[in-house]
C-alpha cells in the first residue's frame, strides 16, 4: 500500500525538527562559560544553532532530493512541467521566515537585555549632557550605583601592543587583569593609539578600545580560572600577540592579591 | 578567446575598431568585447589575490609568525581583500556578466554609453597594477581592506595613499558601469518589450546599480577624507586633532554593507538565468523574485551600522540595525525558496553550470543562515571580528558569488567562443571547489567561537590542527583552478563546436550566432515576451513528450 505523501512530509518534518532540537542540546561549539552573561548567550546560541541546522539540513535535503529525484535521464527530452508560481505557496515561505526572524530578533532582544546591554541606554542621556560621553555595550550598572552594587573599578589602556589595567582603589598597575569571582567588575576603557578591543572568549564579552572615546564593559566573573585576553581589532604588525590574561580568582585569593600589591594603606579599602 | 568573426560581419568598408585578437587589447566599444576584458581580467587578479590567499593559510599553517614578516602579513590580507573585492568580484559580476548579457536582454545592440563603458574597464587594468606593484615599490597598505583610522593614518603612508588612488579608481569605475546599466535597462529597451519581461537578471543589476549609484560615492568622500588626513593632517578622523574615528566606521559601512549586495545581487540574477535552462522549468514566482531583489535593495542601505555592534553605538541603533539586518533574510529566502521551487518537477541536467549553482545555494544558505544569527548584537558581541565573520562572508562572497561565476562561465562559454567546455574537467573542478571551500571555510566557524581572532599572523597554538585543515582545503582549492584554467584554454582551441543554442535557451542572447556579431543580430533583435517559457502545462506533462518551444528554441 502506497503511504500517502502528506504523512511522509509531516514524519520528516518532525525528524528534522527533533533532530534540529537534538544538535542544538547536545553539540557544543563554545568555550567554557565563566561569566554572569555567558549562560545567557549560550542559551541564545542554542536557539540560533538549532533554527539554523533546520533550516540548512531542510534546504540541502530537500536540493538533494530534488537533484536526484528530478535529474534527467537518458530516455528523457522533454521539458519539466510549466509551474510558474504559486502564489499561497509564496505567501507561506515569506511569512514563515518573517516569523522566525522576528521571534529570533526578539528573544536576542531579551537576551541582550538579561546581559545588561540595554542599561546604557538611561545612562547615555544622563552623561550625554555632561562634559564626557562614555560609549558601553554590555554594561551590569551605571557608574551612578556602581558603590551600591560593590562594583570594582578598572581602568584599562590599551596600547599597541598591550593591555595596562590600572586598579584605582589600589594604585595597582598590572599586565593581568585579576578579578574575583561573583564581584561585579566595570572596565573604563581607553586607546592611546589605534583602535583596539577588548575580548574574553570565556566571558562572551567584547568592546572596542578606541581612542578619543571612552567606552565601558561591565561584567561579573563566575568561575576561578585563567582565560586569554584577545585584541580582536587589527592594530598593526603585532596585533596577533596582543593578549593578556584574565586571571579570576576566589574572593579570598583575590584579597590577598590585592592586598599584596596594593601601593597604598590597606585600610582604605 | 576566439576571434571567429561570422560571414555576416565581414563587411567591405574598413572597421573603426580593431577586428581580430587585438581587439581585447583594444579601447573597444564592443559591449561583448568589452563584458569579456572584464571577465578575464578579472581572473587575472583572481588568481592573484588567491596566490596572497595561499600565502595567509600557510602562515597560518603554524601558530607562530614565521612564514613571513608581520607587516608583510597585513599588507597581503589588505591586499588579498582589496582585490578580491575591487577587482575580481564587483567587476565580473557587475561588468563581465552585465555588459555582456545586459544589451541581448533588453535587445539592444549596445550599452547607452560604449564610450564610457569603455572607460570604465580600461580604469580597472592601471588600479589594480597601481595596488599590486604599490607593494613592490612603497610597501602596501597595512590596515586591512577597511583601512580603518587611526591605524590607516599612523601605518606608513605611501602604501595607504595607493590603495585609496587605487580604490577610487574602481570605484568610479564601478560609478560609471552602474550609470551605464541603469540607462540600459530603462530607456534601450526594445520597443514593445515590457519591463516585467525582462530576465531577472537586468532586474538584479537594475538593483546593484540603484545600489552602487547611491552607495559608492560615499566611500569616495571617505577616502578623499581619509586622504587629507593623511596628506595634509587634517583632523576628520584622527582622534589626536579632535576628529571621530567612528564617523568613518559609519561612513565606510554606507558603502561596504551595500558592497555585499553589489556582489551578490547580480550573482542572484544569474543564477535565475541558468536554472530554469537546465531545470527546463520556468523561473518560480518572477514577480515575487523581482520584489524581493528591490527589497534587498532598500533594506541593504539601511544595516549598515551591524559590522560596528562593538564600536560603541547607542542602544536604539543596535535594535533597528540588528531588525534591519535580520528582515533581510526574508526576500532573501523568497528568492531560495523559488529556486528550489524552480528545480522541483524539472528535467535537471547535472553539468557542471547546474552543479555550481546548486553548490551556490548551499553555501549561501549556510553563510546566510550565519548572517542571521551575526545580526542578534548579543550573539555579534562574542564573534565579532573573529574567524566566525570571516568564515561567515567567505560563505556569502566565496561560496556565493564566486561559485555563480564559475557556473555563469560553464553556461556562456558557448555563447562566448562557440566552443563546448568539456564537462568531465568541470565537474571535477566543482568537486575540488565544492569539498576544498567547505573544508577551508567550515571549520573557521569553530575557530572564532573559541577564541581566534581575524587578522591575525600567530594564534592560540590550541587552534594548531583546525588551522591546518582550513589550510589543507585552501590548498585543494588551489588545485581546483587547475582543470578549470586546462578545460577554459583546450576547449577554446579543440573544443567541440557549440552551435548558436546548446542548451536551447529561450533568452535572446542564445538567438543569434556563437560568437554573436558586432551589433548582435544581423536583422532585427528578436522580442522575446517569455523568458523562461520552458516546460510542458501540467495536463499536457508526460515523461516522453517534447515540448513544441524544444524545437522551436533549437535554431535562431
Amino acid at each position: 500500500m502506497q503511504i500517502p505523501s502528506t504523512i511522509i512530509t509531516l514524519v520528516i518534518g518532525m525528524v528534522l525538527v527533533l533532530g534540529g532540537m537534538w544538535v542544538g542540546q547536545n553539540i557544543n561549539l563554545l568555550p567554557i562559560d565563566a561569566s554572569v552573561n555567558a549562560p545567557i548567550y549560550d542559551e541564545l546560541f542554542q536557539v540560533l544553532f538549532t533554527i539554523g541546522t533546520i533550516l540548512f539540513v531542510g534546504i540541502l535535503g530537500l536540493l538533494v532530493f530534488s537533484l536526484i529525484r528530478f535529474r534527467r535521464r537518458a530516455d528523457q527530452i522533454g521539458d519539466g512541467v510549466a509551474i510558474e508560481g504559486n502564489l499561497p505557496l509564496e505567501i507561506f515561505w515569506t511569512a514563515v521566515p518573517a516569523v522566525v526572524v522576528l521571534f529570533v530578533g526578539l528573544y536576542s532582544y531579551d537576551i541582550y537585555d538579561r546581559m545588561g546591554g540595554m542599561v546604557p541606554l538611561a545612562h547615555d542621556h544622563m552623561a550625554g549632557a555632561s562634559e564626557e560621553r562614555v560609549w558601553g555595550g554590555i554594561s551590569s550598572g551605571s557608574i551612578a550605583n556602581e558603590a551600591a552594587a560593590n562594583t570594582l573599578p578598572i581602568d584599562v589602556t590599551a596600547m599597541q601592543f598591550a593591555f595596562l589595567f590600572h586598579y584605582p582603589q589600589g594604585e595597582i598597575l598590572s599586565g593581568e587583569l585579576h578579578v574575583p569571582a561573583g564581584r561585579p567588575v566595570t572596565l573604563h576603557m581607553e586607546a592611546k593609539d589605534v583602535i583596539h578591543a577588548f575580548w574574553v572568549p570565556e566571558f562572551r564579552l567584547k568592546q572596542d578600545v578606541i581612542p578619543g572615546q571612552p567606552t565601558q564593559l561591565s561584567f561579573t566573573p563566575t568561575r576561578p580560572g585563567r582565560y586569554p585576553i584577545v585584541c580582536a581589532e587589527l592594530c598593526g604588525p603585532y596585533h596577533g600577540g596582543m593578549r593578556s590574561t584574565v586571571v579570576v580568582e576566589e574572593p579570598e585569593a583575590w584579597d590577598e592579591w590585592f592586598n599584596n600589591n596594593s601601593t597604598i594603606d590597606v585600610s582604605t579599602t | 578567446m576566439t576571434v571567429a568573426t561570422s560571414p555576416q560581419v565581414v563587411a567591405p568598408k574598413p572597421r573603426l575598431q580593431p577586428t581580430g585578437w587585438l581587439r581585447y587589447f583594444s579601447f573597444s566599444v564592443d559591449h561583448k568585447v568589452i563584458g569579456l576584458q572584464y571577465l578575464v581580467c578579472g581572473f587575472i587578479f583572481y588568481l592573484i589575490g588567491g596566490l596572497l590567499a595561499g600565502a595567509i593559510r600557510t602562515e597560518l599553517v603554524s601558530p607562530m609568525s614565521d612564514f613571513m614578516a608581520r607587516d608583510v602579513y597585513n599588507q597581503v590580507l589588505t591586499m588579498h581583500g582589496t582585490i578580491m573585492i575591487f577587482l575580481w568580484i564587483v567587476p565580473v559580476v557587475n561588468g563581465a556578466f552585465g555588459n555582456y548579457l545586459i544589451p541581448f536582454y533588453v535587445g539592444a545592440r549596445d550599452m547607452a554609453f560604449p564610450r564610457l563603458n569603455a572607460v570604465a574597464f580600461w580604469l580597472i587594468p592601471p588600479a589594480g597594477l597601481l595596488l599590486i606593484t604599490s607593494y613592490f615599490l612603497t610597501g602596501a597598505a597595512q590596515s586591512g581592506w577597511t583601512a580603518y583610522p587611526p591605524l590607516s593614518i599612523t601605518t606608513p603612508a605611501a602604501g595607504q595613499i595607493v590603495w585609496i588612488l587605487s580604490v577610487l579608481l574602481l570605484g568610479g569605475s564601478s560609478i560609471f558601469g552602474g550609470i551605464n546599466f541603469i540607462a540600459t535597462i530603462l530607456k534601450l529597451r526594445r520597443p514593445g518589450l515590457k519591463l516585467m519581461q525582462l530576465p531577472m537578471y537586468c532586474w538584479a543589476m537594475l538593483g546593484t546599480s540603484l545600489l552602487v549609484v547611491l552607495s559608492t560615492p560615499v566611500l569616495a568622500g571617505t577616502l578623499v577624507l581619509l586622504s587629507f588626513d593623511i596628506i595634509a593632517h587634517t583632523g576628520f578622523f584622527n582622534p589626536t586633532l579632535g576628529g571621530n574615528v567612528v564617523v568613518y566606521q559609519h561612513l565606510f559601512w554606507f558603502y561596504s554593507h551595500p558592497a555585499v549586495y553589489i556582489m551578490v545581487l547580480p550573482a542572484f540574477g544569474l543564477v535565475s538565468e541558468i536554472l530554469p535552462v537546465h531545470a527546463r522549468k520556468p523561473l518560480f514566482g518572477y514577480t515575487t523574485m523581482v520584489y524581493s531583489i528591490m527589497a534587498i535593495v532598500f533594506l541593504g542601505l539601511i544595516v549598515w551600522a551591524h559590522h560596528m555592534f562593538t564600536s560603541g553605538t547607542p542602544p536604539w541603533m543596535r535594535l533597528f540595525f540588528t531588525i534591519a539586518t535580520a528582515f533581510i533574510a526574508v526576500p532573501t529566502g523568497i528568492k531560495f525558496f523559488n529556486w528550489l521551487a524552480t528545480l522541483w518537477g524539472g528535467r535537471i541536467s547535472l553539468n557542471s553550470a547546474l552543479l555550481f549553482s546548486c553548490g551556490f545555494i548551499v553555501n549561501f544558505v549556510l553563510g546566510g543562515i550565519t548572517g542571521v544569527a551575526l545580526a542578534q548584537v548579543p550573539f555579534d558581541i562574542h564573534v565579532h571580528d573573529t574567524y566566525f565573520v570571516v568564515a561567515h562572508f567567505h560563505y556569502i562572497v566565496f561560496g556565493g558569488s564566486v561559485f555563480v561565476i564559475f557556473a555563469s562561465v560553464y553556461h556562456w562559454y558557448p555563447k562566448f567562443t562557440g566552443r563546448m567546455l568539456n564537462e568531465n574537467l568541470g565537474r571535477l573542478h566543482f568537486a575540488l571547489t565544492f569539498i576544498g571551500f567547505n573544508l577551508c571555510f567550515g571549520p573557521q566557524h569553530w575557530l572564532g567561537l573559541n577564541g581566534m581572532p581575524r587578522r591575525v599572523a600567530e594564534y592560540d597554538p590550541q587552534f594548531t590542527l583546525i588551522n591546518q585543515i582550513s589550510s589543507a582545503g585552501a590548498l585543494l582549492m588551489a588545485i581546483s583552478t587547475l582543470p578549470f584554467l586546462w578545460n577554459v584554454i583546450q576547449s577554446a582551441i579543440a573544443g567541440p563546436p557549440a552551435g548558436d543554442n546548446p542548451w536551447n535557451a529561450l533568452t535572446p542572447e542564445w538567438l543569434t550566432s556563437s560568437p554573436p556579431p558586432v551589433e548582435n543580430w544581423t536583422g532585427e533583435a528578436p522580442l522575446v515576451e517569455e523568458p523562461y517559457g520552458y516546460g510542458v502545462p501540467v495536463e499536457d506533462f508526460d515523461l516522453t513528450a517534447i515540448s513544441g518551444r524544444d524545437l522551436w528554441s533549437s535554431g535562431k
